[in-house]
């Protein structure tokens, strides 16, 4: 009984920063409807631009990841400007080969860059450990949740609350009436990819404070971020946000009945057998 | 106040409209009626700005905006409530009408959100419900709504009788006359000539692509051609 609340627990704090990974990919695809394949890339960047706010600033990653965010958001947006922009309206097989290609350059960017190995910081909090009760809670794991429920709560108020975020969200639904009500939706299209990938990235430096970054840390999270979207319904900010918590609980729930090392197996298998059975996800509607 | 001059355009090479010269007075009612077909919505999209190709002259207020981008015509006074009303479904109703005040991005709307709720009373009950939960008159009140938040000197509406049953229909139009009241021209597009006939001051014909006719709404409701063709007496 300890045992599934202690999987539990770890897995709601887990999940709430799969979330925030998650986020980006769901944002991006509900206002520009492209799948953007190269997005845990933009992760991998963010978890560099933490290593080295970590490594020469002397900052700690979760305070890094708003460096993350504000490099790839620059980053993002002049990508949308100068190439996802061009295939905006493109068949989807031309969408697919622009953000493979980007996902390829971004990550053998990196190895020339940044070379091969694993790069890990330390910080003072690493080993420690609350109880709680009689769950442990590894104070990296909470300090990564409390992160992550800040980031998404934020989120929240920039859309719902700021002409921005109501310009973005009315894009998502309709550009063609934003547009008649002096909405640039080019602009908005630029924003949008930037906050995702932005948002990636920064949930990336969230993920460095536990783990570690190498150039082909994007294909470590490439399917989890699309398991989670798919579960919570692709393009639904909020859909993301829950099916990370679920994603993270179904992973952590899984070491106890199988070995740690085939806990992408749990997650491989979920995310099948959505796409047979309920591939709208699981909050999705059919449409979108 | 608004000035179109030889104005020809379409989708593509072809053009859909040609040669149309059209004039709307400072708070005058305009109605585009003809068949389906026959341009009414190409037109306005030109007026709007979303038509790809056009050519021609349309001047508002003086200036020419035939290459002014369309997220830029809505500040100079033009609001258009397009044909399938195209309300932001997911969003609240108080979030459409706030879209339809984006240009001016100001959180001070309350006399504007009066005046319409002023308009159509079912509007303020249904502020907090998503758009696209309502039924299709409720939702063509939202995209009148959000069109008079833009704060139009001229509003436009395509077809914002079709699909809705007789009463609504009527309520629509009565809602037409009272913001023409306010000193608002408008440009209304109909397929419902007789009734749209009722509510304006002039009217132009539109027959593949080009103006046919034009007149006050007594002339054409007296025309021969118009009783026959689209009155059907």
């Amino acid at each position: 009984m300890i045992a599934v609340l202690q999987a539990l627990a770890d897995g709601l704090m887990i999940g709430g920063v799969y979330g925030v990974i998650a986020v980006g990919l769901s944002l991006v695809f509900g206002v520009l409807g492209i799948v953007n394949f190269a997005q845990a890339e933009f992760m991998m960047l963010g978890m560099y631009v933490a290593w080295f706010a970590w490594r020469y600033l002397g900052l700690d990653p979760l305070v890094g990841a708003a460096l993350s965010f504000v490099a790839v958001f620059c980053l993002g947006a002049l990508v949308q400007r100068l190439l996802i922009q061009r295939i905006m309206k493109a068949p989807p097989v031309a969408q697919i080969f622009l953000t493979v290609g980007l996902l390829i350059v971004l990550e053998n960017s990196a190895l020339l860059l940044f070379g091969p190995e694993f790069r890990t910081v330390k910080t003072a909090y690493q080993t420690r450990a609350l109880m709680i009760g009689p769950i442990f809670v590894s104070v990296s794991y909470l300090s990564a949740f409390v992160a992550a429920v800040i980031v998404s709560g934020g989120l929240w108020l920039v859309l719902t609350r700021t002409w921005i975020g109501r310009a973005i969200r009315a894009t998502a639904q309709n550009p063609m009436a934003a547009t008649l009500f002096g909405v640039d939706t080019r602009w908005i299209y630029a924003v949008a990819f930037g906050l995702g990938t932005g948002l990636s990235a920064l949930g990336g430096g969230i993920v460095l404070s536990y783990s570690s970054v190498s150039p082909t840390s994007g294909s470590q999270y490439v399917v989890l971020m699309f398991t989670v979207v798919v579960l919570g319904g692709l393009g639904s900010v909020m859909g993301a946000l829950v099916g990370g918590v679920i994603v993270g609980m179904i992973q952590s729930l899984s070491t106890l009945v199988m070995p740690i090392q085939l806990q992408n197996l749990a997650l491989f298998t979920i995310f099948i057998a959505l796409l047979a059975f309920r591939p709208q996800g699981l909050l999705g509607s059919p449409s979108r | 106040m608004l000035r179109m001059r030889d104005l020809s355009g379409g989708y593509g090479p072809r053009p859909v409209i040609s040669r149309i010269s059209l004039d709307i007075a400072e708070g005058e009612t305009v109605a585009l009626l003809g068949a389906n077909t026959a341009g009414k919505t190409t037109l306005i999209r030109a007026i709007v700005g979303t038509l790809p190709s056009v050519s021609g002259v349309i001047a508002f207020e003086g200036r020419d905006i035939v290459q002014l981008p369309a997220h830029r015509r809505v500040a100079l006074g033009i609001a258009c409530v397009p044909e399938g009303r195209h309300v932001f479904g997911q969003m609240s109703v108080r979030d459409n009408l706030m879209m339809g005040a984006y240009h001016r991005r100001t959180e001070d709307l309350g006399s504007d959100l009066a005046d319409c709720f002023a308009l159509f009373p079912r509007v303020r009950e249904r502020q907090a419900q998503a758009a696209g939960t309502l039924s299709g008159g409720e939702q063509q009140m939202v995209a009148i709504c959000r069109a008079l938040m833009a704060g139009p000197r001229l509003l436009v509406l395509d077809e914002p009788s079709h699909g809705l049953a007789p009463l609504m229909v009527a309520e629509v139009h009565g809602a037409i006359r009272k913001v023409n009241a306010r000193g608002i021209g408008v440009l209304l597009v109909e397929q419902n000539v007789s009734s749209a006939l009722k509510v304006v001051d002039r009217g132009y014909v539109l027959e593949s692509g080009a103006i046919a006719l034009s007149g006050t709404s007594r002339d054409l409701q007296d025309n021969d051609t118009v009783r026959r063709t689209y009155l059907g007496i």
